[in-house]
């Protein structure tokens, strides 16, 4: 809410000069780097420290998937914001936080490659084949390779604004998709909870665009 | 709570024992929360004094048996056991108590005893985790009447020569080590013999994830993971890698027999 600040002082105090919105601000990108980097340096610390707790390998392999999905939901949630908030530069800062989600999910699923099965490819091969759960979260990894690759200025280019744009919905898909990885790996144990906060979540933010759309 | 090292075949396991903070902070114990470091946390409200158990059903002897009583009722031994949790994951745990048997020969069952259930504690009060929906409480168990009697089968009052923690199933649980882990049932508050198998907690649950069985099996995998391999908890952190799992947890010289020409993929 501190973005707010410098708006409501200018309001009361018209400055000469149009004071540069922090959004703006040229730090703020570097800013959103390091705190995106922030849970990977958090979930390494606690490794080598040795408080990840009995099972580091599975926390530290949920650790990272949970990230995957934050970030996700966080993506998904800048078009709302710039419309609630009416902040439409929130705009820039949306290309980086999908790409986190990326970098989060391919930690997620080396991690999962590495520590649980010990990088054996052809194990990794019948367990995603086997398991429906894994087939899932290894499908959202799979769709987010497309968008991750073509998300520079010249793939838009080279694929024209319309083309790029519908490849790109593809993120409404993998979020379902990579949300149905989570319930069902939570389905067994009848462990919904969270699976609940994180539906309710993407709920809202796909609700509202079809909401959005129906009313023209 | 001492115990005298037991001499029951296949009791005392020659594996470096998980330390006491893994095993007491890393638990399965829903009454008290889903997740793992929840029952460590919650359940101090757990009163285990006074506690009763009654034992019922097809029986010449049912009756009421304070927690006194029970401490009482055989010597304690230590027993050190592999425990295999379904989700992919082991200890080894020197347990104190006494074969199963030693409790369920007192109540002299009859011919139609087939089964022995266990109910578990399921108090709001005391227990946090019980207010959600997450199983059906009461907790059941269910053992046929063969694997009951096993000497293997311990009823167990303490660990590490110290009474149970609540979260590990105070005051008193069942450990049943060729099973996985839920088969033993924790805070067990009655104990009924009965003719028909009772249904599990987690069958009911999931009937096609979780069976009556249960025995550790590394050749039937679980609907969503590979059950050929298992992580030791404590060995070596990040990068140790998974062990094979052991047919019956490796007590298969031991209960191989009761399961002789049973078609173990079907009663999974």
């Amino acid at each position: 809410m501190t973005s707010h600040a410098p708006a409501a002082a200018g309001r009361a105090a018209p400055a000469s000069k149009a004071r540069r919105h922090p959004l703006l601000h040229p730090a703020a990108k570097a800013v959103l780097f390091a705190l995106c980097l922030g849970p990977l340096a958090w979930l390494v610390w606690r490794a080598f420290a040795g408080t990840l707790g009995a099972n580091p390998a599975e926390a530290m392999i949920r650790g990272l998937g949970d990230w995957a999905m934050r970030l996700l939901w966080i993506t998904l949630a800048i078009t709302p914001l710039r419309q609630w908030t009416g902040q439409p530069t929130l705009a820039r800062f949306r290309r980086m936080l999908g790409l986190f989600a990326f970098f989060y999910a391919s930690l997620h699923l080396l991690a999962y490659g590495w520590l649980d099965m010990g990088l054996d490819l052809a194990d990794i091969g019948r367990d995603i084949v086997k398991r429906p759960f894994i087939l899932m979260g290894f499908a959202a990894w799979v769709l987010l390779v497309p968008l991750a690759a073509t998300s520079f200025n010249r793939a838009i280019k080279a694929l024209g604004a319309k083309r790029w744009q519908v490849l790109h919905r593809l993120v409404y898909v993998i979020s379902v998709v990579g949300l149905m990885h989570f319930i069902w790996m939570r389905a067994g144990k009848n462990n919904f909870a969270e699976p609940a906060v994180y539906g309710g979540i993407l709920a809202v933010l796909l609700g509202w665009r079809v909401w959005k759309k129906v009313k023209g | 709570l001492p115990g005298a090292k037991s001499a029951v075949p296949g009791g005392f396991a020659l594996e470096k024992l998980t330390s006491y903070q893994d095993a007491t902070t890393y638990n399965n114990f829903y009454e008290f929360g889903t997740d793992k470091s929840d029952p460590a946390k919650n359940a101090h409200t757990l009163k285990t004094r006074p506690w009763t158990v009654a034992i019922e059903g097809e029986c010449a002897k049912p009756g009421r048996y304070g927690i006194e009583d029970l401490l009482k009722l055989a010597p304690m031994e230590e027993r050190i056991y592999r425990l295999r949790c379904v989700e992919g994951w082991s200890m080894v745990v020197p347990w104190v108590g006494y074969s199963l048997s030693e409790l369920l020969k007192k109540a002299e069952p009859t011919g139609k005893a087939k089964y022995v259930e266990f109910t578990t504690l399921a108090d709001k009060a005391q227990m946090s985790g019980v207010r959600s929906g997450v199983l059906d409480w009461p907790y059941i168990e269910g053992l046929r009447m063969d694997e009951a009697m096993h000497p293997l089968a311990l009823l167990a009052f303490g660990m590490y020569g110290e009474v149970l923690p609540n979260q590990n199933g105070a005051p008193l649980r069942l450990v049943v080590p060729w099973k996985y882990g839920f088969k033993s049932a924790k805070s067990i508050v009655r104990i009924r013999f009965l003719e028909q198998q009772p249904v599990s907690s987690w069958t009911k649950a999931a009937q096609q994830e979780y069976g009556f069985y249960s025995n550790v099996n590394p050749k039937v995998d679980h609907p969503r993971w590979s059950q050929a391999s298992e992580r030791r908890i404590g060995e070596d952190g990040l990068f140790a890698k998974k062990r094979p799992t052991l047919m019956f947890n490796g007590y298969e010289p031991q209960v191989g027999q009761l399961y002789a020409g049973m078609d173990l993929k079907k009663n999974y």
